[in-house]
C-alpha cells in the first residue's frame, strides 16, 4: 500500500507534465508519451510485463471510458497508464496486477478531468452531501429492472465522477472494497459510504427517468 | 441486529459478499424476521440487477492492444543497450517456457485419456488445499445471488450457481482456485459434515477430456462436461451420494 501511495503520487506529477505538453500537442499524445529509455523494460521484463498487465486492458479501458467520457480520451489515457505502468514495474512486486493497474488509469484519468474536460460535475464530497433517505424510495423502486439499457447508462453518466467511478469498479468491475479503496486512495469506511451515496442517488436519478421526468 | 443506518451499510456489504460466514448467517436470520430490511435488499438487487443486464460495459477497439504493443516494443528497443551477446541469452531464456510447452503438448496430446487423470489429480489437490488452509470459501453466502455475482471480474467467465439445499447439499459459498493453468470457480457444498467442491471453468472442446468418475486418495471425483463448461465434484462423500448432486446440479 505505501509502495502504490508512493507510486501513485509520482503519477500525478508526471501527469500534470504531461498536461502542460499536451495542451500544446496535437493528437496523437502517443509520440509525447514514449518513454525514455531509462524507463523502458528488457525484453524478459517486457515479456513479464505484457504477460501480468496485457489481461487487464478491457478493465483499463472500460474505467477509463467511463471517467473520461470519450472513445478519444480512454485510448489515450489506457495508452499513457500503461506507458507509466512500465515506469513503475520494478516497484511491482507482484499481488494484485488489476488494482495496481486501475489506481494508475484512475490517476492517469484524473489529470484529464483536472483540465476540465470529460469530467462532468463533481460534488462537495461525503460530509456535505445529504444521505438520500433509503425509506423516501417508493415500492416502484423495483421497478428498476424494467429500466431500459440507455436509460441506465445515462443516469450512470449524470453521476458525479467521485460517485461514477465506485459504482463501476463495484458493479461493473467486481471490485472488493478493499480493492476499491487501492484504487481510490481512500480508507474503506469511506469506500463504503460513497458507495452507498452513489447507489442510492443513482436509484434516485433511474426513478426520475422511468416516470418521464428529465433529470 | 437492530435496524437503522449502520443495519442499512451492513445489508450492503451483505449484497457485495464483503461480510465473513458468522455476519452473513446473522443478517440472513434478520432479513427473515425483518420485513423492512429485506424490502430494501430487494431495492438493492433490482438496482444491481439493472446494472448488470443493461450491457453498460465498454469494450476496447480492437486496434488498442496492438497499438500499445507497439508502443511498449519500442520502448524495449531502445533499451537493448546491454550488448547483442546478453540478449540473445535472455531471448533463449525468454524461449525456455515456450518449448517446455510444446514440449509438454507433444508428450500429452497422444496420450488422451491420461489429461483426465491429470485434471483429477489437480482438482483433488485443491480440494485438499483448500481443507487444509482452512480456505473453503471466498464468499460465504447459502444465497447464489450473492455467489454468482462474487466471481464477477474475477474470471472470464460466469458459472452457473444452484442452491440445493432442498436436495439435502445447502450451497455454503465461493472461491477462487486454480486449475489446469488457468483460474476456475469452486463451488462449495455441504453434504451433513462433508465439504464438496464443485470447480467449474469452460471448456468449449467437447472432444478434450471425457465425464467420468475415478477415485484418488480416498477422495471421489465426478466429471461431466455441460453448455460448453467442465465441472469435476470433488469430496470424501460417497460415490452415489456425489452422483445425486451431480445429477441435480446437471438438471
Amino acid at each position: 500500500m505505501r509502495e502504490a501511495a508512493r507510486v501513485s503520487g509520482e503519477v500525478v506529477e508526471v501527469g500534470r507534465r504531461h498536461d502542460m505538453m499536451r495542451l500544446r500537442a496535437v493528437r496523437p499524445a502517443a509520440t509525447l508519451l514514449r518513454p525514455r529509455a531509462e524507463d523502458s523494460l528488457d525484453p524478459i521484463e517486457l515479456e513479464r510485463f505484457e504477460r501480468t498487465l496485457l489481461p487487464h486492458m478491457r478493465a483499463a479501458y472500460n474505467l477509463a471510458r467511463w471517467l473520461t467520457r470519450t472513445d478519444q480520451d480512454a485510448e489515450d489515457v489506457v495508452q499513457e497508464a500503461y506507458l507509466r505502468a512500465v515506469r513503475f514495474f520494478g516497484g511491482f512486486r507482484g499481488g494484485d496486477a488489476k488494482a495496481w493497474l486501475l489506481t494508475i488509469v484512475r490517476n492517469t484519468s484524473h489529470s484529464v478531468w483536472q483540465r476540465g474536460r470529460g469530467a462532468g460535475a463533481t460534488v462537495p464530497l461525503d460530509e456535505d452531501t445529504p444521505e438520500v433517505e433509503d425509506a423516501a424510495l417508493g415500492p416502484e423502486d423495483l421497478l428498476l429492472q424494467k429500466a431500459s439499457g440507455q436509460e441506465v447508462r445515462e443516469a450512470l453518466e449524470a453521476l458525479p465522477v467521485e460517485f461514477r467511478e465506485v459504482v463501476v469498479l463495484r458493479e461493473l468491475e467486481g471490485l472488493s472494497y478493499k480493492e476499491m479503496a487501492e484504487v481510490t486512495q481512500l480508507p474503506i469506511g469511506t469506500v463504503m459510504s460513497r458507495l452507498a451515496r452513489a447507489r442510492a442517488r443513482l436509484r434516485l436519478g433511474l426513478q426520475e427517468r422511468l416516470r418521464g421526468g428529465s433529470a | 441486529m437492530s435496524c437503522g443506518e449502520p443495519a442499512a451499510r451492513l445489508l450492503e456489504a451483505y449484497l457485495d459478499g464483503e461480510l465473513d460466514l458468522v455476519r452473513s448467517l446473522e443478517v440472513e436470520r434478520h432479513l427473515e424476521e425483518c420485513e423492512p430490511c429485506s424490502a430494501a435488499l430487494s431495492r438493492h438487487r433490482a438496482l444491481r440487477s439493472a446494472l448488470r443486464d443493461a450491457s453498460l460495459y465498454y469494450e476496447p477497439p480492437k486496434r488498442l492492444e496492438d497499438r500499445l504493443r507497439t508502443e511498449l516494443g519500442k520502448g524495449s528497443k531502445a533499451a537493448k543497450s546491454g550488448g547483442l551477446a546478453r540478449w540473445r541469452w535472455q531471448a533463449v531464456a525468454a524461449s525456455l517456457p515456450v518449448i517446455a510447452a510444446l514440449a509438454w503438448a507433444l508428450v500429452a496430446i497422444p496420450r488422451g485419456p491420461s489429461n483426465d487423470e491429470l485434471v483429477s489429480q489437480e482438482v483433488v489437490s485443491a480440494h485438499v488445499r483448500s481443507l487444509m488452509a482452512q480456505h473453503l470459501t471466498d464468499v460465504a453466502s447459502s444465497d447464489r445471488h450473492t455467489v454468482k455475482p462474487w466471481f464477477n471480474g474475477k474470471l472470464d467467465f460466469s458459472p452457473e450457481v444452484k442452491d440445493l439445499a432442498g436436495d439435502g447439499y445447502p450451497l455454503v459459498g465461493g472461491r477462487l482456485d486454480y486449475i489446469g493453468g488457468r483460474g476456475v470457480a469452486a463451488l462449495v457444498y455441504q453434504r451433513e459434515k462433508h465439504p464438496i467442491n464443485v470447480f467449474v471453468w469452460p471448456e468449449p472442446d467437447a472432444r478434450a477430456a471425457a465425464d467420468g468418475e475415478s477415485s484418488l486418495r480416498g477422495y471421489n471425483v465426478i466429471r461431466w462436461r455441460r453448455s460448453g463448461m467442465r465441472y469435476s465434484a470433488v469430496s470424501d462423500l460417497n460415490p452415489p451420494e456425489l452422483r445425486e448432486l451431480a445429477r441435480d446440479l446437471q438438471r
